[in-house]
């Protein structure tokens, strides 16, 4: 009994929970600067810049706005960054010791990663900052835009795998090798960007117009806590995308390593979307989402589908 | 020297103000961040918001009208921060001394609110970047001698 509460807390605050998390999503996102340095031709910061960032945010005052919602204001970073934490925690789990999971944690992991999104709206418009009011209902916006062609994206995935709802049985194929698996993760991928809130789709943090947009007001703690939950996002969802996409982790050493080869491939994609292409404005995005992305990926799953009737792999 | 002092010299998140200057202190602040001197290999960022800025850099002598909103800013600002008066302008008014529409200068201004606040001045019309970087090293060591 006491075995187990030590080896949960164990897994939920070193590995794979909150330390592990965070020391590779403070890597994760050196990575993002330092390659995004690199495309501009700069030098870029060194290897501990996000945790220095982290380590100052920490020591400084927490301003809260007079007229915030001050409960709100506080607990919205909190319930985003164990959003994320769950989800990676549990992400990490099925990837180390697939035969330990429960049925329908695809399902889960689809709710776990609206969270941080939900938090963001949250303490966006607790803030009683007109501009953090108009990166709230960009957000939200966004939100409606991308959820939709990512569940149809996903239900590709469950056909191909034969209708399983097991992220451990899904990770065991690759479904990109086939037309309506790369489509699909094409779009997926187009949606972890905007989940991500990077380029082109950074549109409720624009610092250019917002100035930060929904974090505007976040000072101190708080806005160390953001900081920390984009980091971790950085783990968690091509982590997401690596295991319904790209086949997972595998057992042995060697596709453990080849599957970090995936994440860290994945990741600087990302970054490369991310540093070539100009912001959108919300309507053009919500257009690229609804039309665009949702039409393709209809016509992804009637891929699927016909392939899974008549037993072709390759569709 | 505290924790809370080191972190911040390794990660220094700057909000630039324009309290009245002629916009070409701004050209070179701006100049900081190209691929030439690029200052985010030191950890200094450009950010949005003074809530998350560690120190303001502050051009222009300060207008009347740019004066009580340089306090605002201030204020806004989580501490411990630092002002950083770029330019002959914010230094010591340059060329608009005296003249009808000056509040400044600049120090005068933040020490209406703060009277203990951190300021360094780099001077020069408008500085060049490599003095605004020598100008920030300079400020980091200083505090780094005034902290036991
Ligand atoms: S110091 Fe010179 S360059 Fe800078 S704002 Fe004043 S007049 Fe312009």
């Amino acid at each position: 009994m006491i075995d187990d509460v030590a080896e949960n807390l164990f897994r939920i605050l070193i590995f794979p929970g909150l330390f592990f998390t965070l020391a590779l999503g403070l890597f994760a996102s050196w990575l993002v600067r330092k390659v995004s340095a690199l495309v501009q031709y700069r030098v870029g910061p060194p290897l501990l810049q996000p945790a220095w960032d982290i380590v100052k945010l920490m020591g400084k005052e927490v301003l809260i706005p007079s007229e915030a919602q001050k409960t709100v204001f506080i607990c919205a970073p909190l319930v985003g960054m164990a959003g994320v934490l769950l989800l990676s925690t549990m992400l990490w789990r099925i990837a180390i010791r697939p035969s330990d999971v429960f049925v329908g944690d695809l399902i889960v992991a689809v709710y776990l990663m609206v969270l941080p999104s939900l938090a963001l709206i949250l303490g966006g418009s607790s803030s009683a900052s007109p501009h953090a009011a108009v990166g709230s209902s960009r957000e939200m916006k966004l939100v409606l835009g991308y959820e939709l062609p990512l569940v149809l994206a996903l239900i590709v995935v469950i056909i191909k795998s034969g209708g399983v709802l097991n992220l451990a049985a899904i990770s065991q194929s690759a479904p990109i090798a086939s037309v309506s698996g790369f489509l699909a993760f094409v779009a997926a991928l187009l949606c972890v960007q905007a989940k991500l809130g990077f380029a082109p789709f950074d549109i409720a943090e624009s610092e250019t117009e917002l100035a930060g947009g929904v974090i505007i007001e976040y000072s101190g703690v708080l806005l160390a806590i953001w900081k920390i939950m984009q980091a971790m996002m950085l783990v968690a969802l091509p982590l997401f995308l690596v295991m319904t996409f790209l086949g997972g982790f595998g057992a042995t050493a060697g596709t453990w390593i080849w599957g970090i080869v995936k994440y860290v491939i994945l990741v600087v994609l990302v970054i490369l979307i991310k540093n070539t292409n100009p912001r959108v404005r919300i309507d053009q995005a919500m257009r690229f989402f609804w039309v665009y992305c949702t039409v393709l990926m209809a016509l992804a799953i009637l891929l699927a589908s016909v392939g899974h009737r008549y037993g072709l792999a390759w569709l | 020297m505290s924790w809370k002092i080191k972190a911040l010299k390794k990660s220094i998140w700057v909000f630039h103000i324009n309290a009245g200057a002629c916009n070409n202190c701004d050209i070179e602040i701006v100049n900081l961040l190209t691929p030439k001197f690029d200052v985010e290999r030191f950890g200094i960022k450009l950010v949005g918001s003074p809530r998350h800025a560690d120190a303001l850099l502050v051009t222009g002598v300060g207008t009347r009208q740019a004066a009580r909103r340089l306090q605002e800013v201030y204020r806004q600002t989580p501490k411990p921060c630092a002002v950083f008066c770029m330019g002959a302008c914010a230094c010591g008014m340059g060329i608009f001394e005296g003249g009808y529409h000056v509040a400044g200068p600049v120090d005068n201004i933040i020490k209406e609110v703060d009277p203990n606040a951190i300021i360094a001045y780099v001077p020069g019309c408008p500085p060049k970047p490599q003095a605004m970087i020598s100008g920030v090293v300079k400020a980091l060591a200083a505090i780094d001698e005034s902290t036991p």
